[in-house]
């Protein structure tokens, strides 16, 4: 093993050169530091999760077209609902943002790469293996993971499949993805910006990312501590989650949703960021209310921490309990509030185009707000008793996390697309993929609502006779919106591929520092820091803004 | 450096341009993780750990190479003069957010303590009119530290708990002794520094050997202290709520003394090497914040799981 050394330390040798180009073949990719190869490599990792994970989820809906059991057994039902949770959320949507940020923040703040290059490659390289050893468990005899993403003991202690083990062990190497890549956010914005880019200065973006990395910090930790219990409930004989042993299962919600909620805002907060850039940029106008935005990112970073056990509502909690997070969870909606305020006032007497970034951005915020809503219904503790664990709840949460996060990378994967690659993609079929995306997902979830408000519960492969019709709707919004993502990845490789060149400021109304480099932006930026004061994004006036 | 950008007042920030030790170490993980999942399933199965166990001591002795190499590389390169300031600040902001992601490890164990003991348990013994547990288990009484479980056939309860034994035993109560070696032991590692400050090698020489023989002392008593519960407490990781408390807070706090001890007999074997200047030595610094980090935790357990 040895060799490693010896060649890792061959090449600090002529490092003096940071100006040659990315190295040939696939060793590129394997070996590289290069914060815009990570984050493609992220990038391309999330999208083949999102179409693992939108398979799964196709079987789901294949088998809710019609009531009775037509396609799998229910066992297998349950593995194809906890395997479309995990792989969506650890595996499409937090690596997309990491690919985002990778790409992004260094070139938002003028600095030269990641600030810890090679264990940026690595927090990379731990997630194809964590997937590889969590899909594998489908093959597997005793069959993948069956208890729900939220894997609640003791479903996953008492009675999970063997697998879990493999689980865990997953989940352990996601952890210790997520806190080096988390990391290495917080001291590349902290130590890389450029000489004058001071923090109030910064894209919103980043801003939103340095928040997220805070909240990644504090809680991927927790997220170890809890399966770390269970893996010793299941080999070791501790009872953290028996009562025969003096435990409590309950127990186990508290200690997963203080990981779990945080996790909600992990998966919007950068969307927030991104649905900032993107509105100002279309409505050529400076976002509106910039530092109220910083300090309602925070408020919603700072509130996520005490609003847990709002997932917990039928546990049995005490009154107290209850009526504290009904409450916490409400101010909530002060902050969110703020910034869709904020989005609106930015779009107000600007003059907006209609380019596919700005409508997944509008739709956004429109969709985002809806699913927003829900969730203050949900967040009445008495409501909630009448709503939880039915497809009201399945409605709510797809709704702020596909038109949600996931509009919002697909708004800023076709936003930064030209800067990536220096080729503009194809606009009219960017367009059609918007508008099949928008229908299929209000097809999909908008009856949701109602057949949760009708008690359909969620995680059940079979309904009663009265839920077939919204059933049916909703599959068929599902494949619709399934089989539009193909065409997404149609027009990202055709893009990549080629197309009309880009210019270094690919759209008019754009401002900050990754619109100063050339498209597509060269391997290495900013090697040494850029001057920022006629550059700053937010809060310098530009000619004709306003 | 020069550079051919005309601002050339700033250093160049230092990227390596390719490395390989992170599939290296990806690879050594994954490995390590796949043999530990099916070592454990076979032994639960009643198959035995098998050739798993292999799998799983390859992939931890590949992980530990390529760490062992990744560190030299750095420290290599350090030598040669390549981090710039700002790069050093990045390593220094890297350990601190690093202890700060132990902490919130920590927290999530703390936080089930205290939830088991101000509710869990109280609620098995049916308090707050919480009747189930009085069908299921009538007999439960609620009381710190649980001695005698809601289901003692399930899980067998220990004959006494490790709390405080009152001064009168205070001599024989190793816990005790190990809150002053650990505390004394963040005295010594300070004298190093300063020794290291100083330009003092001796000095940094001397108080860190005692540094580093202070943590495995403190080893060594904790392994005794498991000797006492597991064969004259039957304080054991099967003997309830307890019992998982006390092994996995004592037990992840162990080895994160462990971890701290080998990082400092690291920098001492640096330190005899010749290694590190009195403005130059954050590889000593980083070993030296974690080593306060577990001796800040250890005050948290000795308070909470075994005084109070």
């Amino acid at each position: 093993m040895s060799n490693i050394g010896a060649i890792d330390g061959h090449d600090a040798h002529h490092d003096d050169d940071h100006h040659h180009g990315p190295a040939k073949g696939i060793t590129r990719w394997i070996y590289t530091t290069n914060h815009k190869d990570i984050g493609s490599l992220y990038l391309w990792f999330s999208l083949a999760m999102f179409l693992l994970g939108g398979t799964f989820a196709l079987v789901i809906r294949l088998e809710l077209f019609q009531p009775g059991l037509q396609f799998v057994e229910p066992n297998f039902f349950n593995q194809m609902t906890t395997m479309h949770g995990l792989i969506m959320v650890f595996g499409a949507v937090m690596p997309a943002f990491v690919g985002l940020a990778n790409w992004m923040i260094p070139m938002m703040i003028g600095a030269p790469d990641m600030a810890l290059p090679r264990m940026n490659n690595w927090s990379f390289w731990i997630l194809p293996f964590a997937f590889t050893m969590l899909a594998s468990t489908l093959l597997m005899e005793a069959g993948a993971p069956n208890f729900g993403w939220t894997f609640y003991a003791p479903l996953s202690t008492t009675y999970a499949p063997e697998t879990v083990t493999f689980f865990i062990f997953a989940v352990h190497m996601m952890g210790a993805s997520s806190i080096m890549g988390s990391i290495n956010i917080i001291a590349t914005i902290q130590n890389l910006r450029a000489p004058g880019m001071t923090y109030m200065k910064m894209p919103l973006f980043v801003w939103t990312w340095l928040i997220t990395a805070y909240l990644l910090l504090a809680v991927m930790p927790v997220l170890a501590g809890v399966v770390t219990m269970m893996l010793f409930d299941v080999h070791f004989g501790t009872s953290f989650f028996n009562a025969a042993g003096g435990g409590d299962p309950v127990l186990f919600q508290h200690v997963f949703w203080f990981f779990g909620h945080p996790e909600v805002y992990i998966m919007i907060l950068p969307a927030f960021g991104v649905i900032s850039e993107i509105i100002s940029t279309f409505s050529r106008k400076r976002l509106f209310g910039y530092d109220s935005m910083v300090y309602a990112t925070s408020s919603i970073a700072f509130l996520s921490f005490i609003v847990w056990a709002h997932h917990m509502f039928t546990t049995g909690m005490p009154l107290a309990g209850e009526l504290f997070f009904m409450y916490a969870t409400m101010l909530i909606a002060v902050p969110t509030g703020v910034k869709v305020f904020n989005w609106i006032s930015t779009m107000f007497k600007g003059s907006i185009t209609f380019e596919t970034p700005m409508l997944f951005a509008i739709a956004f915020v429109v969709l985002f707000t809806m699913g927003g809503f829900t969730g203050l219904m949900l967040a009445i503790a008495p409501a909630d008793f009448q709503y939880h664990d039915t497809y009201f709840v399945v409605a709510h949460f797809h709704y702020v996390l596909v038109p949600g996060s996931v509009f919002s990378i697909m708004a800023a994967v076709y936003y930064w697309l030209p800067k990536w690659t220096g080729n503009m993609y194809d606009e009219t079929l960017g367009k059609l993929h918007f508008w099949l995306s928008f229908v299929g997902i209000n097809i999909l979830f908008f009856p949701q609502h109602f057949l949760g408000l009708a008690g359909m519960p969620r995680r059940i492969p079979d309904y009663a006779l009265q839920f077939a019709d919204f059933n049916m709707v909703s599959s068929i919004g599902g494949f619709l919106f399934g089989f539009s993502q193909l065409l997404f990845v149609f027009v990202v490789i055709k893009c990549v591929r080629g197309g009309k060149k880009a210019s270094a400021e690919v759209w008019e109304g754009s401002h900050g520092l990754e619109w100063t480099v050339p498209s597509p932006a060269p391997y290495h930026t900013f090697t040494t820091p850029p001057p920022i004061a006629e550059n700053a994004h937010a809060r310098v006036e530009t000619k004709g803004d306003v | 450096m020069a550079t051919d950008n005309s601002n050339s007042t700033y250093e160049t920030y230092y990227v390596p341009e390719s490395s390989k030790f992170p599939i290296w170490a990806s690879l050594g993980l994954s490995l390590f993780m796949i043999g530990l999942a099916n070592a454990l399933n076979g032994i639960k199965s009643g198959d035995g750990a098998g050739g798993a166990t292999i799998v799983a001591i390859l992939g931890f002795a590949i992980l530990g190479t390529v760490l062992f190499n990744w560190f030299a590389t750095s420290i290599r390169e350090n030598h040669q003069g390549l981090p710039s300031a700002q790069l050093k600040r990045s390593y220094v902001l890297g350990m601190y957010w690093f202890i700060f992601s132990e902490v919130m490890f920590f927290a999530a164990f703390f936080g089930a303590l205290f939830y088991v003991r101000q509710w869990a348990v109280p609620w098995l013994g049916g308090e707050g009119g919480r009747g189930s547990s009085n069908i299921l288990w009538p007999g439960f009484e609620a009381v710190w530290p649980v001695i005698a479980n809601p289901s003692d056939a399930l899980f067998v309860p220990p004959h006494e708990s490790m709390e405080w034994r009152g001064w009168g035993e205070a001599l024989g109560y190793l816990p005790m002794w190990n809150t002053i070696i650990l505390l004394s032991s963040s005295v010594t590692v300070h004298f190093a520094h300063a020794g290291l400050k100083n330009n003092n090698r001796k000095q940094l020489i001397g108080w860190l050997s005692l540094t580093v023989l202070l943590g495995v002392v403190f080893i060594f008593l904790q392994a005794e202290e498991y000797i006492e519960a597991y064969q004259e407490l039957g304080l054991t990781l099967d003997s309830g709520i307890y019992g998982s408390t006390f092994f996995l807070l004592t037990g992840f706090h162990g080895f994160h003394v462990t971890l701290g001890a080998f990082m400092l007999s690291v920098m001492l074997a640096r330190s005899i090497k010749g290694h590190f200047k009195p403005e130059d030595h954050f590889g000593f610094e980083a070993a030296s914040w974690y080593w306060h980090f577990v001796d800040v935790v250890w005050v948290c357990l000795f308070f909470f799981v075994y005084l109070y």
